[in-house]
């Protein structure tokens, strides 16, 4: 009994593990094998799907439009909800239980239902449903924005940092742009990369709404399922890469927790993840 | 005494047109739409009597409700034991597997279909090896059919469920641990007893959200199939995206009611976790 319950965990911790990362691995060997039919491991190793993937300028054409939908929409979540989130908290904190359940609402309302919703409201009236699709990308990143901006400000003591500004004769704004924006900007950056990844790979609203008139690498990836089993690993490694970059980044902004003296900007940037570090992992596709 | 703050008006004001743009006229045309009849309309309740009456449609909740119970709790199972074992490697290991846990996230939805139809797929390579070895796999096992829509729906589950389990093994301490010991408790007794009942919130509140999760899919289910699971997610999305059939109205009533399941499930998980953890204590 007690062998059992102490080798349990390590086991179902392997397991996890290993089915995590199977399809990974597969993948990236699928993406590199000249051939791989009737062997266990793959007949020969090449770099020809890659170089054929990057000379299409579908592809280069479809990650482009990715890279701008999303950085498009991350900045603009920044700019509509940073500073929102920061005189809220603290010039309205009664406001704060509302916003809230709005930050819950946005995460529990699933894309689909968004989708129906937006199609109702804004389809055939005249309006691009790519701006449309915009519109909603920067409102469902409220969750990682406000969350991630309301911890940071707490980490730097914003409420004191704007009474020394103003005491010093700074405006509200110039404080601040000056003071507070400088100082919880590794936070910020945070939950920027965070969100841009998250809309990087978004399919549900982007399919229902857009289709193939704006064809992002999501959708170029769905194009391609069907076509070339090769070509769609190479899709879905360049992809995996993109954001193991973007994690890398993440984790080096927010330090490592083993540090025995922590930089100030390094914990700022760490209050930004827990939250966020969580929900990220939500189908958001 | 107090003055006029601008600079609340300026950020907020922004803020709220984009929510309400963005969300609530959605959400409330959706709510609307749901009671007019094909076209637009008088108000009407046609649009449920369909859905209740249609085995088709009841079928898609099922499935769906079945399915995202079924990756939820298969999920939820391997995450505790999984998630005990990561707290207890050394800090830097520890941070280190959930960067990398957290990675295998972005697996979800089209790349991560795709990922199992290489390998598990009527060309894949282990449906290939087995067969190599005279092993036919398609009478156990078909990835286009429930079994293998439930592989994919528990794999995208599993990287969810231990970022958030992870901190609530820090609520139980090792002193706690120590003193059971002392007072004659074996570690199954002390799961029992203390760590148990102090998780369950957590466990509860986490398979809410897997639950949550895995319902509103869409992803994963359309790239295996296009629209050919009958689910409820993949139902809407075929009922209001632009080709011949579409009946946005008919799509708006099944939103609702997904949203309403969501509701309901999470009500009853709330009230079912301070019922057990009551008696557990």
């Amino acid at each position: 009994m007690t062998r059992l319950t102490r080798s349990l965990p390590m086991v179902a911790f392997a397991a996890v593990l290993i089915y995590l990362f199977i399809p990974v691995i597969a993948t990236l060997l699928y993406s590199l094998a000249t051939s791989w039919n009737k062997t266990i491991l793959p007949e020969g190793l090449t770099l020809q799907w890659f170089g054929e993937l990057f000379r299409d300028t579908r592809f280069i054409q479809a990650f482009g439009r990715s890279l701008l939908l999303s950085s498009a929409a991350t900045i603009a979540a920044v700019v509509v909800i940073v500073p929102a989130t920061f005189a809220i908290s603290l010039y309205a904190p009664k406001l704060e239980r509302w916003v809230q359940t709005l930050v819950m609402l946005t995460y529990a309302v699933p894309g689909v239902i968004m989708a129906v919703g937006l199609i109702r409201a804004y389809s055939g009236k005249g309006f691009s449903m790519i701006i449309i699709v915009f519109g909603a990308y920067v409102i469902g990143m409220l969750p990682f924005m406000y969350q991630g901006t309301r911890n940071s400000l707490r980490a730097v003591q914003a409420g004191s940092l704007m009474e020394a500004a103003e005491l010093l004769g700074a405006s509200r704004m110039k404080a601040f742009i000056r003071v507070i924006v400088p100082n919880i900007m590794p936070g910020i950056l945070v939950s920027a990369l965070l969100s841009f990844s998250i809309l990087f790979g978004e399919f549900v609203l982007i399919n229902i709404l857009v289709g193939g008139r704006f064809e992002t690498m999501q959708l170029y990836l769905y194009a391609k399922l069907n076509t070339s089993g090769h070509i769609a690993s190479a899709i879905t490694v360049t992809y995996f890469i993109l954001m193991a970059i973007l994690s890398a980044w993440i984790v080096k902004l927010t330090g490592r927790t083993s540090k025995p003296n922590k930089e100030p900007s390094a914990a700022v940037a760490e209050a930004a993840i827990p939250t966020t570090k969580a929900m990220m992992s939500k189908e958001a596709s | 005494m107090k003055r006029f703050n601008s600079m609340l008006y300026i950020t907020v004001i922004p803020l709220f047109i984009f929510v309400a743009l963005f969300m609530f006229v959605p959400l409330f045309t959706m709510i609307s739409g749901s009671f007019q009849p094909d076209g637009g309309g008088a108000f009407t309740l046609t649009q449920y009597t369909e859905i209740f009456t249609n085995p088709y449609y009841l079928k898609a909740f099922e499935n769906s409700i079945l399915i995202s119970l079924l990756s939820s709790l298969i999920g939820i199972a391997a995450a505790v034991f999984a998630t005990y074992a990561i707290t207890r490697f050394p800090k830097h290991i520890q941070e280190r597997v959930l960067v990398i846990t957290n990675l295998t996230s972005n697996f979800a939805g089209i790349p991560l279909a795709f990922a199992f139809i290489v390998l598990l797929g009527n060309s894949g390579l282990f449906t290939l090896l087995f067969r190599q070895f005279g092993i036919d796999m398609s009478a156990a096992f078909d990835l286009y059919s429930w079994s293998g829509l439930t592989v994919i729906y528990v794999y995208f589950q599993l990287p969810l469920a231990i970022m958030l389990l992870y901190p609530m093994y820090y609520a139980i301490q090792d002193n706690w641990k120590e003193a059971a010991s002392l007072l004659g408790a074996s570690p199954f007794q002390f799961w029992r007893r203390i760590g148990l009942p102090i998780l369950l919130p957590g466990i509860a509140g986490t398979f809410s959200i897997l639950f949550a999760n895995a319902m509103g899919a869409y992803a994963s289910a359309y790239a295996l199939t296009g629209s050919n699971y009958n689910l409820v997610p993949v139902r809407i999305g075929a009922l209001v995206s632009g080709d011949i059939f579409a009946r946005p109205e008919l799509g708006s009533a099944l939103g609702v009611l997904l949203g309403l399941t969501l509701l309901a499930a999470m009500l009853v998980n709330e009230w079912l976790t301070r019922k057990v953890r009551r008696d557990l204590l």
